[in-house]
């Protein structure tokens, strides 16, 4: 077994024990603990097997061609402007972006466009952006996103070829 | 939310009809990537419900209204780091602080580096993207970060005049 199987399964069942440990004695915090991680778990229920079946009906359906036209190498600034349409629409957070980007990776979609996807995804996802502007009012919001595009498409321009020379590859599973 | 589970039902008939062995093809797959990063999720949920309870919203709260507006911004993007919240807990979390005073930019470093910089998603981006590439992109966007939050600064006046 490998070795960072072997520290999910210590610290997966560490935990587990913990928290049986927390209600047996009746201990608050880790009680407090496990609300925390119910409540997390089921939010992410509700977006992940949505998701994950979009993932897979994109694998088969969606020819490799197409995504090498749109997001590839030689998609120039298009596939960048394709990145942040689809991030935009992107729910969840981080945590549904990085599979999604995997998947857009594996059908030929360029480094610079996988990054600026996961940056955009973070920040202009519309429903986020609606909510955001209704808080914290639409100036904020707008300043956010017209210094944050521009620096997420360079950066991930400058990573992307960075990464490129040196060969880098995404994996999944590492 | 909603439209999700609408667009997701539809493109499952879509494909159903189109071929019944190709969509369950597909859901193999979407059973075998979600089962490949499930360890690294739970992992996730473990720090996650760890973090919010040694960091619940009354100190995130109490540390972004410190005087200096710089030492603030720097707390914020620390906290908006280690903590994963989702945006309708965070939006009217900020909006609150707002009202008792806290700066715009302080908000600003607060929010992006929350949806940005994940430490706490670390061990999922390291799964698919390896530890240095997830070092390299989390350190740019909390510089991304610390750059929108000066930038907010000033447009609000709050900095420079």
């Amino acid at each position: 077994m490998k070795r960072n199987s072997v520290v999910r399964i210590i610290i997966i069942s560490s935990y587990a024990i913990f928290i049986a440990l927390s209600w047996i004695f009746n201990f608050g915090p880790g009680k407090e603990i496990t609300y925390n991680f119910a409540s997390f778990s089921l939010d992410m229920l509700k977006v992940l097997p949505c998701a994950f079946i979009l993932i897979g009906l994109f694998e088969i359906w969606v020819k490799r061609e197409t995504i090498e036209k749109h997001f590839g190498e030689k998609s120039g600034i298009r596939g960048y402007l394709w990145g942040i349409l689809l991030a935009s629409t992107t729910v969840g957070g981080l945590y549904v972006a990085f599979p999604v980007a995997y998947s857009l990776y594996s059908k030929g979609a360029k480094l610079g466009v996988i990054f600026t996807y996961i940056g955009a995804s973070a920040i202009c996802r519309v429903p986020m952006t609606i909510f955001e502007a209704s808080f914290l009012g639409v100036k904020f919001s707008a300043i956010r996103l017209l210094v944050a595009i521009p620096l997420v498409v360079i950066t991930s321009m400058l990573l992307g070829n960075y990464l490129r020379k040196r060969n880098y590859r995404i994996v999944e599973g590492k | 939310m909603y439209w999700l589970y609408a667009i997701t039902g539809l493109a499952l008939v879509f494909s159903l009809v189109a071929s019944r062995e190709k969509t369950l093809q597909a859901l193999k797959i979407s059973y075998r990537r979600f089962i490949n990063i499930l360890p690294a999720f739970l992992i996730m949920l473990v720090l996650v419900s760890i973090v919010l309870f040694v960091v619940p919203d009354v100190v995130i709260s109490e540390y972004l209204g410190v005087e200096n507006r710089f030492a603030g911004v720097l707390l914020a993007s620390f906290l908006g780091s280690i903590t994963l919240m989702p945006g309708f807990i965070a939006y009217p979390l900020a909006g609150i602080l707002l009202k008792k005073g806290v700066a715009y930019m302080v908000l600003s470093a607060f929010t992006t580096t929350l949806m940005m910089v994940g430490v706490l998603t670390y061990p999922i981006e390291k799964q698919y993207f390896g530890t240095r590439v997830t070092i390299m992109r989390n350190t740019i966007s909390l510089l991304i970060a610390l750059i929108i939050a000066i930038v907010t600064g000033i447009f609000f006046g709050e900095i420079f005049q």
